[in-house]
């Protein structure tokens, strides 16, 4: 072949996609379209917006043109076809749950979960009606054991929070699409940068843009991302999806999966979803992460590095049981992080401290550098104990499970220089050490 | 809506509207590798707007049964028994690509069932490059990103979709990368092959409105040149900064040209 296809490349894309110069101003960066509400241009026009016979912005709780242009730009790097922004992570899990699943429904999921994600399914979702099933991620039979008539979702992370299992995308989702089922992965921990679920299989994908996308502790936010790959409207696949399959009496009978092929889900999740819940993004904080996107390569880049070069000092420490790092030879999942996370994994990692808790204490309280606070994927680099914190709600057993002791310490490595970081570390092991 | 058409089911999309006779039906039919939803707001519009909307998935394409027409005259013919099917005299036909070609020669071989005629990027002759013919006929992905890489003007490479947070190259690859083997190879033949453009513009006899993407690499405008100048009452509505996916890159401008003209 002599052509070659014209596209644009990651890189490329963490700048552009989804925006170009103002029309109306030639302002080059993206307009912070602070405004509840637009003007429309006749009653015509405006009834043709409310009927999605005219596409554009009504009322910013639906939509909003600086939202949009992250929607645009998350879903050009994860390779979807569209995206919601929301409120936070959880908005965007919450949005993600409450468009497929109605009472009655059932998930299955990964064990090895963030600790607000295990509150929303183990504890407040049963109020509604919705069960979730936890399972060993690595455990592929237990997937498939757990998959009932009334299975609607199976979900997990890209890496476990706090452990770093690495879900076996590929394997998860093949199994999920056996039984007729989607899988929604939390991509937070990875970013579109170090793995792109969808070239894995995966059908949706979501983050708490909190995270590595915004990159510096500003704002709180989630993204809803679709693949456009899942057949809705499939034989045997029709009748368990009627949120997207059947007319829907809130929006004049329309039926989404009709509406279009590819986009139901997106369809349903903003004309339903986000219109009666309301989790939405305010503009300034869509500003806020778009301007983290534009440098995501190369921070993501440096993150990873200082990460491999903390993890190769606290290996060496005497005080140090073990970390949970999947580019170590003893992690369990070394091989299938090879395979899926190429460019490396991440800069969240757990290790144990070789102490009691008040020597645990001792370390968080001597460190420097590190902020001792309940967030990750910051350029500044943070700590936390996660058995007192974010996942204090879960009982000692299902702590264990999830791969968390007392002395486990949870890292998320910024961009100082390396050799600042690993002296703060240094001295508060020393300190940590002498406090028994 | 389902219809049956040659013995086979068909589906079309109506906006969520109950088929009512004697309102006046604008067919919509769309392009290679696509299906319906190519037209869902515009479509949309017109079904909400005192037009019987049908917006067709052809053969083996979307939801409709059977393998895909192999020439643009089979896609006439088949578009004269679909406005059978619905049980009318005459129908508007609204056609995108390979869809104009097909609504084109429907309205030159059966001129007493088109009462209006919409062509959006049309190229007669609609030549496709070798490139493309050959990995179309291998099934390989590269065809898809061919066709993206050509089909969207400069501009909407960067996205900026009306649609909010939609991503329209992404989208429209899925849409392809759902069609069975083999669909795109043979669409796109058609296209390559037909000859009788011209001839079937000379027989048109309805008003005919020809909707051209400044920026369209698939049909660059000089292609709609000839065809322009062989229809008799014509009118041309020339998009700037558009190329060939033009209800994706100017949802409303399209439809606005489709309001003045059909309504």
């Amino acid at each position: 072949m002599t052509i070659k296809p014209k596209s644009l490349q990651f890189d490329t894309l963490t700048l552009h996609a989804g925006s170009r110069p103002d029309p109306a101003t030639g302002a080059r960066a993206t307009p912070i379209y602070q405004t509840s509400s637009f003007v429309f241009p006749d009653t015509d026009h405006a009834a043709a917006l409310f009927n999605m016979e005219r596409a554009g912005h009504v009322y910013s709780r639906l939509s909003n043109p600086t939202c949009a242009v992250l929607e645009e730009r998350i879903a050009a790097l994860e390779g979807g076809i569209g995206a919601i922004a929301t409120a936070s992570g959880q908005a965007a899990l919450h949005l993600a749950i409450a468009t497929l699943l109605s009472a009655g429904s059932h998930i299955v999921a990964s064990r090895s979960l963030y600790g607000g994600s295990h509150n929303l399914l183990d504890y407040t979702l049963p109020r509604f009606g919705i069960e979730t099933t936890f399972v060993d991620p690595r455990d592929l039979d237990a997937w498939r054991d757990a998959i009932r008539p009334e299975t609607r979702l199976l979900f997990g992370e890209t890496l476990g929070n706090p452990g770093l299992d690495v879900l076996d995308v590929p394997r998860v989702a093949a199994l999920a699409h056996e039984y007729g089922r989607p899988l929604l992965v939390d991509s937070t921990f990875t970013t579109p940068w170090l793995m792109r679920p969808f070239e894995h299989g995966a059908d949706l994908v979501f983050h708490s843009a909190t995270k590595f996308l915004s990159g510096h502790g500003v704002v709180i936010g989630g993204l809803l991302v679709d693949s456009g790959q899942f057949d809705w409207n499939a034989a045997n696949v029709r009748e368990r999806f009627p949120t997207l399959t059947a007319p829907y009496a809130g929006f004049h009978d329309m039926v989404f999966a009709e509406e279009s092929t590819t986009g139901a889900f997106l369809l349903r999740a903003r004309r339903e979803g986000v219109r009666d819940f309301g989790a939405c993004m305010a503009p300034m904080t869509a500003f806020h992460i778009l301007q983290g996107i534009e440098t995501l390569p190369v921070r993501m880049a440096r993150h990873v590095e200082n990460t491999r070069a903390i993890v190769a000092f606290l290996r060496e420490h005497p005080f140090v049981a073990e970390i949970g790092y999947p580019e170590l030879a003893e992690h369990p999942d070394r091989a299938l992080a090879e395979r899926l996370l190429p460019r490396g994994c991440g800069a969240v990692f757990s290790f144990n401290l070789r102490g009691t808790r008040e020597q645990g204490r001792r370390f968080i309280e001597t460190l420097r550098l590190f902020s001792h606070l309940a967030n990750v994927g910051d350029a500044k680099s943070l700590v936390i104990h996660p058995a007192s914190t974010t996942h204090f709600r879960m009982s000692a057993e299902d702590l264990l499970r999830a791969g968390i002791t007392e002395g486990t310490i949870r890292l998320s490595i910024g961009l100082e220089d390396p050799s600042d970081l690993i002296e703060d570390l240094g001295r508060a092991l020393y300190a940590a050490s002498k406090a028994a | 809506m389902q219809l049956e058409v040659a013995g086979r089911n068909v589906y079309a999309y109506t906006g969520s509207r109950a088929f009512t006779a004697g309102a006046p039906t604008v067919v919509f039919v769309h392009g290679a590798a696509n299906d319906h939803g190519v037209f869902a707001l515009q479509s949309r519009y017109f079904a909400w707007h005192g037009a019987n909307a049908v917006a067709v998935d052809l053969p083996g394409h979307g939801r409709s049964a059977g393998d895909p027409l192999a020439s643009v005259e089979a896609l006439a013919d088949w578009l004269r028994e679909v406005v059978d099917a619905l049980g009318v005299r005459d129908v508007s036909l609204v056609g995108h690509s390979l869809g104009a070609l097909g609504a084109l020669e429907c309205a030159g071989r059966y001129p007493e069932r088109v009462r209006r005629l919409a062509l959006l990027g049309p190229s007669v002759p609609m030549p496709v490059s070798e490139d493309l013919l050959e990995a179309a006929g291998r099934n390989e992905h590269v065809a898809y990103e061919l066709i993206n890489g050509w089909s969207f003007a400069p501009g909407s490479q960067l996205g900026g979709n009306q649609v909010p947070g939609m991503w329209m190259l992404g989208n429209a690859m899925r849409l392809m990368e759902r069609c069975h083997a083999g669909v795109l190879a043979i669409d796109l033949a058609a296209c390559n092959r037909y000859a009788n453009g011209l001839d079937a513009a000379a027989r048109v006899q309805c008003p005919t409105l020809v909707v051209i993407g400044a920026r369209d690499l698939m049909a660059p405008p000089r292609n709609a040149q000839a065809l322009i100048a062989a229809l008799r009452d014509v009118r041309t509505v020339m998009l700037p900064e558009t190329g060939h996916s033009m209800m994706a890159e100017r949802p409303d401008a399209v439809l606005d040209a489709l309001r003045k003209f059909l309504q």
